[in-house]
């Protein structure tokens, strides 16, 4: 691990400025994916802002009927929060489906939105990688690329978001709100907030250098089936090949996001009007324009059985 | 031969800084951070870099937690900071200031072991025993989470609170790798302690 000189910030504003400040600065929440890379000098910052004192660990009703989701609530106290489960059972389920309890324990919400891939090749500094470093290469691109991308790639990379919590934001139309070193704040959609990689894969989100994310918003309650599917190499403790986020009415109409899939949640509003008329249906509109890779082609039958069993667990479910 | 050496490290250094920011030509001077482990507390100065983890084997010399994939994967370095289970490997000491660290050694002694302690030894919860403190003390933060209502993915309605069963035992501690694969002996141990069957 690189040397690094460590402060703890006790402002949201004063957060956003040590971190602009200083180039190579960098915000640290519950470090579960910060740390992890740092140790195999894949992140190398020069100075760490420690965000837990921010007083952003709470979860509140908002003024439009919905919930805001504290930058710094844990995963395990999100997943547990009984408005969430109760409101937003997506969420909750996305959640519980990710990572291990000792690490639910400690990773933010904030954090969870800003993890990186888990391409191999990202890992393996011995290894061209343009999100790594730009410039140099993509060793998937005819590498192994079993767990990648099949949507919305580039030339340049062809990894994936790894979260599965970022999935059910998306499908909830959550908003990310920030502030920066002056002060200003913005409310981010989450479908603009992750990117796709095209010419410039280390550039991930909307953020700007130095921006700290305060808070998650959740619109009011939309009603409906909520459901989370997600297929994996093992039963539990593993990242998504496929996951199904879904809120199905009792109409049949519903909303839809994919994760395994692309560099972001993906999700397609003029998919889901295909809902009442199946999977394949929407599955095809959402898919449309996939590039697999010889390794990850199984991905698409792989997604429509997946929405399937996420539609049927919904017309069950009590 | 030295200032050579010394040279090259400057050189290397502003190469870096150009991509990352400045980072100083010296390592930064250790930080001082205060936790409680088992009760005792402890004054460290520590580089920035030490982990949860290491301060608490290399610095307090208690070796019971233990290092095994150092990223969060096996489990085998989990312990409780007020009483939440965590992987000491991915958490910086520095973060963990006024924090209450409880280790395999806090939990019981050989004299007077803790429950889930003696269970283990009864039903024959390891082979090895590398990743058995790992094991107990993610167990007692499993059954404290199941006291609190976290709820699992094996739970089919995600709203109720939840309750133990052999299944939700499992889902819970699939964050702790066994390599000898004694898990349904472990199972068994934790049930016993919950008072339910594995
Ligand atoms: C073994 C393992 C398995 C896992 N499995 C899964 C899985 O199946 N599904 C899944 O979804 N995830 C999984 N994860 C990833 C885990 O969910 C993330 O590591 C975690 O959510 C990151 O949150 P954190 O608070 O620890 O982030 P940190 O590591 O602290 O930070 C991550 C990034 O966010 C930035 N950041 C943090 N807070 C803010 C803020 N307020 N404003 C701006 N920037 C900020 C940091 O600078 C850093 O760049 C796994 C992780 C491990 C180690
Ligand atoms: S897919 Fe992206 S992250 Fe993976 S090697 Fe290529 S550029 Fe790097």
């Amino acid at each position: 691990m690189k040397a690094f000189t460590y402060e703890r910030a006790h402002d949201p504003v004063a957060a956003a400025r040590a971190v602009a400040a200083r180039p190579g600065a960098r915000f640290i929440a519950g470090g579960t994916n910060l740390l992890d890379l740092m140790k195999i000098e894949v992140e190398t910052p020069v100075h760490l802002v420690d965000v837990q004192d921010l007083k952003l660990d709470r979860i509140e009703p908002t003024d439009a009927g919905g919930l805001r989701i504290g930058a710094l609530v844990t995963n395990t106290d999100l997943a547990t929060d009984s408005r969430v489960r109760r409101d937003y059972g997506v969420l909750s389920r996305a959640i519980v489906a990710g990572a291990s309890g000792q690490l639910r324990n400690k990773a933010t919400t904030a954090g969870n939105l800003l993890q990186r891939t888990r391409c191999a090749y990202f890992y393996d500094t011995n290894m061209p990688c343009n999100k790594r470093k730009p410039g140099s290469g993509c060793a998937a691109i005819g590498g192994i690329s079993r767990q990648l991308a099949v949507i919305g790639s580039s030339d340049k990379c062809i990894a994936t978001h790894p979260s599965d919590m970022a999935v059910a934001m998306r499908v909830l139309d959550a908003t990310v709100e920030t502030v920066n070193a002056i002060g200003e704040t913005r409310a981010i959609p989450i479908a603009d907030f992750h990117r796709l990689p095209g010419d410039t894969p280390h550039i991930e989100t909307a953020l700007a250098p130095g921006e700290l994310i305060t808070a998650v918003t959740l619109p009011k309650p939309i009603g409906g089936k909520h459901v989370y599917e997600k297929v994996r190499d093992r039963a539990s403790y593993a990242f998504a090949l496929i996951s199904v986020a879904a809120v199905i009415q009792p109409d049949g109409t519903g909303r839809v996001a994919l994760g395994g899939v692309a560099h972001k949640p993906w999700r397609d509003e003029a998919a889901e009007a295909e809902l009442p008329r199946g999977a394949k249906a929407v599955t095809a509109k959402l898919l449309a324009g996939a590039k697999p890779t010889h390794d990850n082609a199984f991905k698409l039958p792989l997604a429509e059985r997946t929405l399937a069993a996420a539609m049927a667990e919904a017309r069950t479910t009590a | 031969m030295l200032a050579g050496g010394a040279a090259t490290a400057v050189v290397a250094t502003s190469h870096a800084s150009a991509r990352t920011g400045d980072r100083p030509a010296a390592d930064p001077a250790p930080v001082k951070v205060s936790f409680k482990v088992n009760g005792e507390r402890h004054d460290l100065t520590l580089d920035t870099r030490t982990t949860l983890l290491d301060a608490l084997r290399e610095h307090l010399h208690l070796t019971g937690t233990k290092k095994g994939c150092d990223h969060g994967q096996c489990g085998a370095c989990t312990v409780l900071v007020d009483g939440v289970r965590i992987n000491s490997c991915l958490s910086l000491a520095v973060m963990h200031e006024g924090d209450d660290v409880t280790t395999i050694e806090g939990l019981g002694t050989p004299e007077k072991l803790h429950p889930l302690q003696a269970a283990f030894v009864k039903h024959d919860g390891y082979q090895c025993g590398y990743c058995t403190p790992g094991q107990i003390c993610s167990a007692v933060g499993v059954l404290d989470e199941i006291k609190r209502g976290v709820p699992s993915h094996v739970q089919a309605d995600i709203a109720v609170s939840p309750a133990f069963s052999n299944l939700e035992l499992r889902e819970r501690m699939s964050g702790n790798i066994c390599r000898c694969g004694a898990y349904s002996n472990i199972a068994e141990a934790i049930a016993e302690v919950a008072g339910e069957k594995a």
